[in-house]
């Protein structure tokens, strides 16, 4: 051990030592590229995903039947409170298609926003353990969230199918810009509050409040006319009624599967022919392009600021935890 | 030991400061008493680490040790990247796993294969090299037929040397051990360390925190001695566990 090698006692040989050395080759342990490290680490995240996929259901009897279940009885008691009770039935026509076509990507939004705001805090032991890029978590229950999306999604296409449906282009190409709306955004808003959770577990409530909110923000359970019309004296409220990227993704999912149906089509050409107030519309909402481009700026917001954040937080993760 | 200098070292540590909070109140209801009884409302800090530096070579075994509390996890940590230093800079070359607690990735609801698949990548191996090594892992922890029984359902000691096995075949240039040596019973301890030797001899690079002098001794040429977030000795192997009996 002489010459200023690593081991000596001099520390300041030590360190004339480290001041020699080409820095370019050496990586900073815990500093990773964020969400795009995913892609160098697509494998572990498969695995992540597939482990939660295949231990939801353990020791279930079951099993997967429950992901058909649980959307079932939500559906049946909405269809009958607000179908039958309130009455919706008679407004628009094949309410039931209506409901079950936005319903479910509520449900994909509630499910994958809790699952994703969990996601650092219930993987503590590897967090705390071991460095891994950690946005892996709850980019892993984002997509885990909507692999249980697809049985829902499989079901109101055959309703759909059976009902008359004809799959084309334009609406497969709803369908799919629908769900990468809604999948962007939870991203964006689980990376924040994933991380804001590791240390304020306030935010699991906020996270709650946000989602009982969210069944009734987007027009599910009613039609954005009937917002239009209440709202008329203050259009502004309107415009922030539609910019909510949930209700856009809602509304594009009405498009591609209700508005196409002929029974639909029929009844809704029948009201306009008899200049009959109908509380449903095929048609796009005015100006929807800047609902829709609204909506993107929102989700890009939601995924630089759900970054950032969620970067500033990712260094004391391990302390917090 | 010039050919330490001509490669750049695996490791380096420079003038690295950590600190914790010490956290006093846990909500705004717990603020409201402190105030109210006139007790520190603000978190209090304590210094783990302080300017510590040092720097690994290519292919040396290091023993880090020191009493309890002394810091030696802490730096471990900074070095997998677990924790960020506050002060000055951690860099490493190559790839580094750590043994740091073992089977901290493994599921109980899932079977020793998928558990060693994943623990195996997150450790950050790809699937065809545990594809190519599996075999070899589950020979290692002599687990035999009970690799595709869910984990629950294995004693602690078939547990530990699953995982233990897993984390020693990953493919790495640096491995950080953190006190796991001390399970198992003797015969696979012994095999562990056979395993350790054997990765030193090819070239990788440890760093080891260790209470155990036996075992510090036959894995490791160099020792740092840490005491109150401070090296109080950096040397020979022999000298070091001198120096930490003398503290």
């Amino acid at each position: 051990m002489a010459d200023g090698a690593p081991g000596t006692r001099d520390p300041v040989a030590a360190r004339t030592y480290v001041t020699q050395i080409d820095y370019s080759a050496f990586d900073t342990p815990g500093r990773g590229r964020g969400i795009l490290d995913v892609v160098r680490y697509r494998y572990l995240l498969r695995l992540l995903i597939g482990k939660s996929t295949s231990l939801r259901y353990r020791n279930s009897v079951l099993g997967w039947f429950w992901s058909y279940v649980r959307p079932t009885v939500q559906f049946l008691v909405y269809y009958l409170v607000v179908g039958q009770i309130l009455g919706m039935h008679d407004g628009v026509p094949l309410f039931p298609v209506y409901l079950f076509s936005g319903i479910v990507l509520i449900n994909l939004f509630n499910e994958a926003f809790g699952a994703g705001t969990r996601s650092i805090v219930e993987n503590r032991a590897l967090v705390r353990k071991i460095y891994l890029p950690r946005e892996l978590f709850p980019i892993a229950a984002v997509i885990g969230s909507f692999v249980h999306f697809l049985p829902q999604l499989a079901v109101l296409i055959i309703v759909s199918v059976l009902l008359g449906w004809m799959p084309s282009f334009a609406s497969i190409g709803l369908i799919l810009a629908g769900i990468a709306i809604v999948l962007a955004f939870i991203l964006g808003i689980s990376l924040f509050f994933s991380a804001v959770n590791v240390r304020f577990r306030d935010a699991s409530n906020v996270v709650e409040i946000i989602r009982t909110i969210a069944t009734w923000s987007s027009p599910v359970l009613y039609t954005w006319a009937m917002v239009e019309q209440v709202t008329r004296s203050v259009p502004w409220v309107f415009h922030l009624y539609m910019s909510n990227p949930i209700t856009v993704a809602v509304e594009l999912f009405h498009k591609a599967f209700w508005a196409t149906l002929p029974q639909v089509q029929a009844e809704v050409l029948a009201d306009d022919a008899t200049k009959k107030a109908g509380l449903a519309s095929v048609a796009w909402p005015e100006h929807f392009v800047w609902y829709l481009s609204a909506a993107l700026g929102i989700i890009l917001f939601s995924l630089v600021v759900g970054q950032f954040v969620f970067r500033r937080f990712e260094r004391t993760f391990a302390q917090d935890l | 030991m010039s050919t330490l200098v001509e490669t750049p070292p695996r490791i380096v540590v420079e003038s690295v400061s950590k600190w914790f909070n010490k956290r006093s109140a846990r909500s705004m209801k717990d603020a409201f008493i402190n105030v109210i009884r006139r007790r520190p409302v603000r978190s209090q800090q304590f210094q783990a680490l302080s300017g510590i530096s040092f720097s690994i070579g290519e292919g040396e075994s290091v023993a880090v040790m020191g009493l309890n509390g002394s810091g030696k996890s802490t730096t471990l940590k900074l070095v997998s990247g677990v924790l960020e230093p506050d002060e000055g800079r951690v860099l490493t070359r190559g790839r580094v796993a750590g043994l740091i607690e073992v089977g901290a990735g493994f599921h109980p609801d899932l079977t020793g294969r998928e558990n060693v698949f994943l623990n195996a990548a997150i450790l950050g191996m790809s699937e065809k090299e545990t594809k190519a090594r599996f075999d070899e892992i589950v020979a290692f922890s002599e687990i035999g037929d009970f690799i595709d029984q869910e984990v629950k359902h294995y004693s602690s000691g078939m547990f530990m040397r699953l995982a233990f096995s897993v984390a020693i075949h990953v493919e790495l240039d640096v491995l950080l051990v953190d006190e796991v040596l001390s399970v198992g019973d003797a015969p696979f301890r012994a095999k562990c360390n056979e395993k350790l030797k054997e990765l030193g001899q090819r070239g990788v690079t440890m760093m080891v925190v260790s209470h155990s002098v036996g075992q510090v001794k036959q894995l490791c040429t160099r020792g740092i001695v840490i005491r109150k977030g401070k090296i109080v000795f950096d040397g020979p192997i022999d000298d070091a566990v001198a120096a930490l009996q003398a503290v």
